[in-house]
């Protein structure tokens, strides 16, 4: 808890430093507010807007929440499936690992195109994104038993669900733990991607809107939004991965 | 349970190489067998063969139990590396095997073990937080939890310092009694501790070695078995300078 504090401390350091570079750059250079707004006027933006901010974070952060949901879900059992099936694996890594090469990202405006400018095109391009990280870090992990413990496996003439339950899923937890860290850096990229490819709501709409009128105050506030929405998803994964690793100890299985 | 003699004969490669010629052994029914041999030479191989276990040697050859019956089911292995999850504690990893089975597990009973291995009070440990020889000796209590017939052991008493060894050895030969035990180590102290027979391995093949006629577990400290132990290494020195004849 103590370094938990500290490292708090330490940020809100370096952010109050930076916080009073970037206000003494914009008062000394005199920069154009519409270019480069000081953070006092951020702060009066973020203040003056605040139900219009609330209301798109609102639809982001639920857009977020849902396309993040099934795209871990989804991910999930795809590793699983993948990891029980040897015809399934046949079938679908190839696929797996094409993914992980082309920038899904590239697809939102043809999602757009099919699913229309509302929630669902939104969803999906987060689901999407998430869905590729999780799917291939856990199932990396699934197939990759140690040796020992798949000898155990054998010597135990163990069915392979309980194979699963008990060696492989344990084993693998690391590998949800890399795809999940992953997907809570893709998701707000996905939002705004999404909501800049086409949508009448949300804080990459607010912010799209709010740079082409000249607002550049405000585009800073939903910026701020939006990147402490993300800090929250990190903060929230950092806890887990800590309770998983007490729970389960470091996980890495030692060899002689 | 009945515990079988299993004969192996034949000669080991790996991928085209040899790793030890033509030879035949019996492994003593109900009885300790003790293999001695420089490492790499191919005892582990040996082992996971009979053990029925993925290994990248071939045997040219046969392994038979003496009743012909099939060895794998029958078999608990200690391997020279623990294997102990490293996310369970102490209690879990050694009732692992009972769990990939779906038995119901005997939490009283692996409890007990670990306090006959010297490790009572260590139930919520996870292999992390102890040292080398404490978890072979959880490797150990998981092995004799198994209650197998036949129990292959790879150097399983590498790890612990020269007391705890001696008393690990007493354990497992009170609690391995009656059971088809195959050694392998690369201590003559131990073979000649524990052995009813003993070889020694090389590449041009396995030999057997002479041995106190008293009854295993010998004393480390008598004059028989210091002078067996002796005999032992001066034909581990012969075998490794001329090869066996
Ligand atoms: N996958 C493999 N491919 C080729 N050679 C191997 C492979 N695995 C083990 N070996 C060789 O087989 C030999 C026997 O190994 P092992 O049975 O572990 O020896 P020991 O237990 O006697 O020390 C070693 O010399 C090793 O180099
Ligand atoms: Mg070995």
């Amino acid at each position: 808890m103590l370094n938990a504090t500290r490292t708090l401390l330490r940020g809100l350091l370096v952010l109050l430093v930076f916080l009073f570079v970037w206000q003494t750059t914009v008062s000394l250079s005199g920069v154009p507010r519409f270019i480069l707004p000081g953070p006092m006027l951020v702060a009066q933006a973020l203040w003056d807007n605040a139900a219009l901010l609330w209301q798109n974070t609102l639809w982001s952060a639920g857009n977020l929440g849902i396309g993040l949901t099934i795209g871990i879900i989804l991910g999930v059992e795809t590793a699983l499936l993948l990891a029980l099936s040897q015809r399934a694996r046949w079938l679908l890594r190839p696929m797996l690992v094409v993914a992980q090469a082309v920038p899904v990202f590239a697809l939102a405006p043809v999602i757009t195109l099919w699913l229309g400018y509302g929630m669902p095109s939104k969803v999906v391009t987060i689901a999407l994104v998430t869905y590729f990280p999780i799917a291939s870090a856990l199932f990396d992990r699934l197939v990759t038993l140690p040796a020992g413990l798949s000898d155990l496996s054998h010597l135990s003439g163990a069915s392979r669900w309980r194979e699963m339950r008990f060696l492989r899923l344990p084993h693998a937890v690391p590998g949800l733990l890399s795809g999940l860290r992953l997907a809570v850096v893709y998701g707000p990229l996905a939002v705004l991607i999404g909501e800049w490819v086409g949508s009448s709501q949300g804080l990459g709409h607010l912010m799209l809107m709010s740079n082409g009128r000249g607002q550049t105050a405000l585009m800073f506030a939903a910026l701020l939004v939006l990147a402490c929405l993300s800090l929250c998803l990190w903060v929230a994964v950092e806890a887990l991965s800590r309770w998983a690793t007490r729970l389960l100890g470091t996980c890495e299985y030692a060899t002689g | 349970m009945t515990a079988p003699a299993i004969y192996i004969n034949g000669a080991l490669h790996v991928a085209q190489n040899l790793l030890i010629d033509g030879f035949e052994i019996t492994l003593t029914a109900g009885g300790w067998s003790a293999l001695l041999g420089p490492s790499g030479v191919g005892k582990t191989s040996l082992l996971r063969l009979i053990a029925d276990l993925p290994c990248a040697a071939h045997l040219d050859g046969h392994i038979k139990a003496g009743d012909g019956a099939p060895i794998g089911p029958r078999v608990a292995m200690m391997a020279q590396d623990d294997q102990l999850l490293p996310w369970a504690n102490t209690l879990d990893n050694i009732m692992i095997c009972a769990r990939l089975r779906g038995e119901d597990v005997q939490s009283d009973r692996a409890a007990a073990l670990l306090a006959d291995v010297g490790l009572a009070g260590f139930e919520r440990r996870k292999p992390a937080q102890m040292s080398a020889g404490q978890r072979q000796r959880v490797a150990l209590a998981r092995t004799l939890y198994e209650d197998r017939a036949i129990v292959l052991l790879d150097e399983p008493f590498s790890a612990l310092d020269v007391m705890t060894r001696y008393a690990a050895q007493d354990l497992a030969a009170e609690l391995l009694a009656g059971r088809t035990v195959f050694l392998i180590t690369h201590d003559p102290a131990e073979a000649v501790r524990l052995a009813d027979v003993a070889w020694i391995v090389t590449q041009t093949g396995i030999s057997a070695c002479p041995l106190p006629s008293t009854a295993p577990p010998r004393a480390p400290d008598a004059a028989s078995t210091l002078s067996a132990q002796a005999t032992l290494l001066q034909c581990m020195r012969q075998i490794t300078v001329t090869g066996i004849a």
